[in-house]
């Protein structure tokens, strides 16, 4: 019987024709994007010690510690400056500025790390190697005593307010040499927030910041080679100065940046500090294009799919086949199962194809054309094809079980893609950044989230909205949703053609 | 004239999917447009007419659902010979079937429109702007038209419906993803949706890719041009 529906959907040339022009949209449209950039190897994020493309860019002061030792400080003062709108800034620290002690692997940017921090909003933490995070005590913020210890392998940071009594915040144990650089160092991250007075993509708002802490009681045990000495750490331009965002909005100028800069006087050290360390993130404080740029062609691809899905049933109708089809098979239940596993099974092998087709080539061009892309882990890829085979499977059938229950090919079409594409427009477009995550976790369209490349992270300040590519729901859940239409519209589906007569 | 016009007002009029097509366009517009606009509290930032407004995105295409199926049921039952042949001046029969359209969408469109922007003044006490709320109403016309035309070209509704949903949903969101700013705005100055929903803006209009009236006549030329095309095409290819 899948036979026989295999015979009925290639022997329709238009039906072929659409099919074949789906894969060629997918493919097509991962190289239309690529615009003109100027990135070359300067630009690049550097990579962390386990895999990520990182961010790190902060001031400085260090001395070399060879061995088992430790750094004790006082923060007695913390505040920022942030950007307040086009060419003004208000006092205020963004959430996640940081400042206080770091043990590092050398100075190269992307190297391994652990820190024990003061942070804007956020309390005392301890972080290490990028992606990984422990809170710690939160109360008031100055001053406050820090001490960073090694014993060996083991990072010790722990937090006092008085000097005396420590609490320990958490030890790590990054994959360090026996000699690192050890010191104070302060940062602040671009800022960002969703204003949820405002719609779509005009509702984010954001720019640099920075931050100065002063320190004192600088304690330093251990061996040493030198003294202290004062760096940037990559360079306030690579978070911030960088052209190329993955929402739609451009680069904003943002107030005069303040160099940074440090000063030492009577054992007190001040740093102002502009920059993160931390994972990298796409959008609004990130930089580059994320993969799922490459598969921007689904959408377009979609349509001939959902045509073709809802035709096999409705063309059907239409010409009276279905009494033929239902004369040779009885069982109607089987048909419509028959029907769906044939569009079903091209759906995915068409997506499957154009997706692996489509980030490698939307990538290799992107990246010829000067723009950078930032890199996703195999396996995110290898997710990102399977999902888009996936997504492309369950909207054909899906628009298979809905041409069945109302059986005409222009209404079922227009439901489908009413429910997939126009929410993700939607979302992308008029909405609220808080009612478009709504929309795209209910809707069929949260399928997209399979071809979400970006992480989140809960200690990254950033964007998180669909326009920048984050979807509420993680990439199974979405697909799950759709599925759980798909289900509901194929169940109303057998049970109506079960019932009705076909004419 | 007259006749072919009362010849299809009489097939329109007895057709069970007009009444739900019209009144499906006027809910439609009117239903999305009251539920977005209770997401927002202003004062607010953005233009609150465009989110007033938003209900248009789905009136569209229930307007280029009807307007395609005008001609497109016709083709998929064989009344087109029988029309054809009561009148062999084939682009008068399309003539007058624009004509009945027009007026069909034009009024739903405007009683959803209508119902939209007292939803969203009530709600964002948006004041009345006769620029966004009646250009919005030509829109859906102007969409209908669209699909009327997309229709007679392919001689089938749904593969109509599948080219115009695809310019309407799907090329906002390409064009939204292509990297260069130039090209972009480019795209969004020919998007027929991109371009036509510039009549929504009420405020900040300088930094639109094309101003609201211009913008509107990019879409009438899309629909202008898929009419034209399938006037000839029907005049010369078989039935």
């Amino acid at each position: 019987m899948i036979r026989a529906e295999w015979t009925k959907l290639r022997t329709v040339r238009g039906w072929v024709a659409a099919l074949a022009g789906g894969l060629l949209l997918i493919v097509a449209f991962s190289v239309a994007p690529g615009a003109g950039g100027t990135c070359d190897e300067t630009c690049r994020l550097p990579t962390g010690p386990e895999g990520q493309e990182v961010t790190d860019a902060f001031r400085f002061v260090h001395r070399t510690l060879t061995g088992d030792g430790s750094i004790t400080a006082r923060v007695t003062s913390f505040t920022g400056e942030r950007d307040a709108g086009p060419g003004r800034s208000e006092p205020g620290l963004v959430p996640w500025a940081k400042a206080g002690l770091i043990v590092k692997d050398g100075v190269r940017p992307g190297s391994s790390y652990a820190a024990v921090m003061l942070t804007g909003a956020h309390g005392v933490r301890m972080q290490h190697d990028y992606v990984h995070d422990v809170a710690g005590p939160t109360g008031p913020r100055t001053p406050r005593w820090l001490r960073l210890s090694r014993d060996g392998d083991t990072i010790t940071a722990a937090v006092s307010d008085d000097g005396n009594r420590w609490r320990t915040v958490g030890t790590a144990t990054p994959d360090l040499p026996s000699t690192v650089e050890v010191g104070l160092f302060v940062t602040s991250p671009q800022h960002a927030e969703v204003s949820t007075k405002v719609f779509g993509l005009s509702g984010a708002s954001g720019g640099p910041s920075t931050a100065t802490a002063t320190f004192d009681h600088v304690g330093f045990e251990g061996t040493t080679a030198a003294g202290w000495r004062t760096q940037q750490i990559g360079g306030p331009s690579a978070t911030s100065a960088v052209a190329g965002t993955d929402g739609a909005e451009e680069p904003r100028p943002g107030p005069p940046q303040p160099a940074s800069r440090s000063s030492a006087r009577d054992g007190v050290f001040t740093l102002t500090g502009n920059g993160d360390v931390a994972p990298a993130v796409s959008g609004a404080n990130g930089l580059g294009f994320s993969v799922t740029r490459t598969l921007a062609g689904t959408f377009v691809g979609l349509v001939p799919l959902v045509v073709v899905g809802a035709m096999l049933v409705t063309a059907e109708y239409r010409r009276g086949l279905l009494a033929v089809t239902l004369a040779a098979t009885p069982r109607r239940g089987r048909v419509l199962a028959a029907k769906a596993v044939v569009i079903g099974g091209v759906a995915a092998v068409l997506g499957v194809a154009g997706a692996a087709l489509a980030v490698p080539l939307g990538t290799a061009v992107m990246r010829g054309n000067g723009l950078y892309v930032n890199a996703a882990p195999t396996s995110t890829v290898v997710r990102m094809v399977l999902g888009t085979g996936l997504l492309l499977a369950l909207c054909a059938v899906f628009a298979l079980a809905v041409g069945t229950v109302v059986r005409r090919g222009a209404v079922a079409l227009t439901a489908v893609l009413g429910l997939t594409v126009l929410p993700y427009l939607l979302a992308m477009s008029v909405l609220p950044a808080r009612v478009g995550d709504w929309v795209l976790a209910v809707t069929p369209a949260a399928a997209f989230a399979a071809q979400q490349s970006a992480v989140e992270y809960s200690f990254v300040d950033n964007l998180y909205v669909p326009s920048a590519g984050y979807f509420p729901l993680p990439p199974i859940g979405g697909l799950a949703v759709l599925l759980a239409w798909t289900v509901v519209a194929f169940t109303a589906a057998l049970v109506l053609l079960g019932r009705r007569d076909v004419r | 004239m007259t006749d072919v016009v009362r010849a299809e007002w009489t097939k329109l009029r007895t057709s069970p999917a007009t009444v739900w097509a019209v009144l499906a366009v006027a809910v439609g517009t009117a239903a999305l447009s009251a539920l977005a606009v209770t997401t927002v509290r202003c004062p607010c930032a953005g233009d609150p007419m465009t989110l007033t407004l938003v209900g248009v995105q789905l009136g569209q295409a229930v307007a280029a659902v009807f307007a395609a199926g005008v001609i497109g049921g016709e083709y998929a039952t064989g009344m087109i010979g029988v029309t054809f042949a009561a009148t062999p001046r084939r682009p008068a029969v399309l003539a007058a079937k624009a004509l009945l359209v027009s007026g069909l969408v034009g009024g739903a469109g405007a009683v959803g429109v209508v119902a939209a922007w007292a939803a969203g003044h009530a709600a964002l006490d948006t004041g009345f702007a006769a620029r966004p709320v009646f250009g919005s109403v030509l829109y859906l016309v102007l969409v209908a038209l669209l699909g009327l035309g997309a229709a007679t070209l392919t001689r089938s509704s749904a593969a109509a419906i599948g080219l115009v949903l695809a310019l309407l949903y799907v090329a906002p969101i390409v064009i939204g993803t292509v990297g260069d700013p130039d090209w972009k705005r480019h795209l969004r100055q020919w998007g027929p949706a991109d371009a036509g929903l510039a009549i929504q803006a009420s405020t900040g209009l300088d930094s639109l890719p094309i101003q609201p009236w211009a913008g509107l006549g990019v879409l009438g030329l899309w629909a202008g041009a898929a009419l034209l095309a399938g006037a000839v095409s029907v005049s010369r290819r078989d039935t």
